[in-house]
């Protein structure tokens, strides 16, 4: 059977290399100044999609939520071998909580129509919540598996995962329509073929063409669709800003201290002064 | 019942997580400062032996779901049963630990009731929140760092209930149980229907937990400044000699160094020893979050202005390369 799955991605500010070049003189980090990089484990999630397709068949529609700059969340997953890609896009998007972020991907995925297996990444290095896959599958009235490594059968309906827990992990079996959450414990990502990446590189959005070049672009395959508030069908209220739920009361910049630490030198008397105070106050 | 602060306790075979017991601790702290009553749920099999135990930790009101299916944590009878639970005993707080059942669990029924709901805090206090001249009063702020450096955020739900909040092993204290407090137990009696038992665990495997961080006396702990997977070899080899246990940042469990058990701070364990040597570690607030309240801290870095030293009761300027060695030496001289 061929399956009909949709991929969620997310575009996010690179955290994992905090650089000074990025720190403002508060200490606070400059998010803008962070290159925007798909979030990893969303890319071990893909990879999932694209072996379930390698050997069964099926098609993947990528969709992600965020400004109109990740479409190259877009591109790069075009280039890995996903089918589709949907940008959704609209101001009313804007300052999403978790919850209000779900209530979009869940129309999306809707009006997308009829889907097997959905699969997105354990959790976005931005905020690290892994709260949006399981409330889409909720709202879905679907199933999850969170912190899946491998689907290790399918056939038909009938599927088995083996997902992470601590300190070992659980083979869990069951049915589809699934969701299933990725960690970077499964299959490494493809890298994108050159071909593909070459050719995707140039794909827009309808509002980024002049009207001269449309056709043409459209005729190639290179137009990715756009949906907003109206194409995806979400009530105003439960979306981005005024759907969410947490708001923010308060943000603090920690200030240090100036407090200043008791000092050793490195040589090996500084060394031993430290150990020997240590050992005098009966801490070690 | 209604109104009140309630906790889901997470249990594996009998066993009573120890983040659950935590948050009864803190759940207590809420209950009385909101005058409500403080109610936890427990699903599972052959768990009802856990209620006494929960009253005398501080909980008013038990919940047990009992049922064999039930054993091992499902997504959705779980999620059903907490859903139905809160809908009929109306908390205005549910908490539960951040664990892999918890992230599991928490974002499915915080999307049910279409509630909010903030991942692992590292505090959670009772105030009023303004917004324009709107005034609510005893709210829960759900503190936690957020992302960009030295930034703590408070969050609030002041317009959906519950309010729902995932914390972390260790943030907490443990309870001190009283064997003489009294309260209700209410047996639930599940019945599961063919939908919640959809899937089906055919087979677990999990190992004992083989660190027990939050109870160490002396932790040494290493950050990217170590180098290297092999590198840190000297941070092993200086808890060895310490007596100590092994830890590390997010960023070299990332990285491989060592693996997640062993990560301290807001997204892994919150821990407080004697003896906290931070080797290599330049101090980022999700990582101080989980060792500041170390008695005693000691920070080895080349980088003098490293964050890690303001919280610091010792401070090295140096190479880890060349000051473990010199510790380890100097130990093995003491007389």
């Amino acid at each position: 059977m061929a399956y009909r799955m949709v991929c969620l991605m997310k575009q996010v500010p690179d955290t994992r290399n905090i650089t000074a070049d990025v720190l403002r003189e508060d200490g606070t980090v400059n998010r803008q100044a962070l290159p925007a990089v798909v979030n990893p484990d969303d890319l071990f999630a893909l990879e999932m999609a694209l072996d379930v397709k390698d050997k069964y068949g099926g098609e993947i529609t990528v969709m992600s939520m965020g400004p109109p700059a990740a479409i190259e969340v877009l591109r790069d997953a075009m280039s890995r071998g996903a089918d589709h890609a949907i940008l959704l896009t609209d101001k009313k998007f804007a300052g999403a909580d978790t919850l209000a972020t779900s209530h979009v991907l869940e129309s999306a995925i809707r009006k997308n129509g009829p889907f097997n297996l959905i699969f997105c990444g354990r959790q976005a290095i931005d905020g690290d919540t892994a709260q949006v896959g399981p409330q889409v599958a909720e709202k879905l009235d679907i199933p999850q598996v969170t912190f899946a490594e491998a689907i290790e059968f399918l056939d038909q309906d009938d599927i088995v995962i083996r997902r992470a827990i601590e300190g070992g992990f659980e083979r869990i079996r069951g049915r589809i329509p699934l969701l299933v959450t990725v960690t970077n414990a499964a299959a490494n990502p493809r890298p994108p073929s050159i071909k593909r990446k070459m050719f995707w590189k140039k794909a827009q959005t309808r509002s980024s063409v002049q009207s001269e070049e449309e056709g043409e672009m459209l005729e190639r395959g290179l137009l990715i669709p756009v949906w907003g508030l109206a194409e995806v069908g979400c009530a105003a209220e439960i979306c981005g800003f005024q759907g969410s739920e947490t708001w923010i009361k308060n943000v603090e910049n920690v200030k240090l201290t100036a407090h200043e630490p008791k000092s050793f030198d490195t040589s090996e008397t500084g060394i031993k002064e430290l150990i020997n105070e240590l050992i005098n106050e009966h801490i070690i | 019942m209604e109104n009140g602060v309630w906790v889901f306790i997470e249990s594996d075979s009998g066993t009573i997580a120890d983040v659950s017991l935590e948050l009864l601790w803190k759940g207590r702290e809420l209950a009385d400062q909101l005058r409500c009553e403080l109610g936890c749920f427990i699903i599972g099999h052959q768990v009802s032996d856990a209620a006494s135990d929960l009253i005398a930790y501080g909980a008013d009101m038990v919940c047990v779901a009992d049922h064999a299916q039930l054993v091992h944590y499902l997504t959705l009878p779980y999620t059903r049963i907490a859903v139905e639970l809160i809908k009929e005993y109306r908390p205005s707080i549910v908490l539960i630990g951040a664990t892999s059942t918890g992230r599991d669990l928490a974002p499915r029924i915080a999307s049910h009731m279409r509630t909010g709901l903030t991942a692992d805090c590292t505090d959670l206090q009772i105030g009023e929140y303004k917004f324009g001249k709107r005034i609510w009063k005893e709210l829960l702020w759900q503190i936690r760092p957020a992302f960009g450096g030295n930034v703590i955020a408070t969050i609030v739900t002041p317009e959906t209930k519950p309010q729902m909040a995932t914390v972390r092993e260790g943030v907490f204290r443990q309870p001190d149980a009283d064997p003489a407090r009294e309260g209700t137990v209410v047996d639930l009696k599940p019945t599961l229907t063919e939908q919640d038992l959809i899937f089906k665990i055919v087979e677990r495997v999990k190992a004992e937990k083989k660190v027990n961080l939050k109870s160490a006396r002396i932790i040494v702990a290493g950050g990217m400044g170590v180098g290297s997977k092999d590198n840190f070899e000297l941070v092993r080899e200086l808890a060895g000699v310490l007596g100590g246990e092994v830890g590390a940042t997010r960023a070299a469990v990332d990285a491989g160094f060592v693996d997640h058990e062993r990560q301290i701070g807001q997204t892994g364990v919150t821990v407080r020893p004697n003896l906290y040597v931070a080797c290599g570690i330049s101090g980022a607030i999700q990582h101080r979050a989980g060792m500041q309240e170390s008695s005693r801290i000691i920070a080895i870095n080349t980088d003098s202005d490293a964050p890690i030293f303001s919280v610091a009761h010792y401070g090295i300027t140096g190479d880890l390369n060349e000051v473990i060695p010199r510790m380890i030496k100097a130990y093995k001289e003491k007389d």
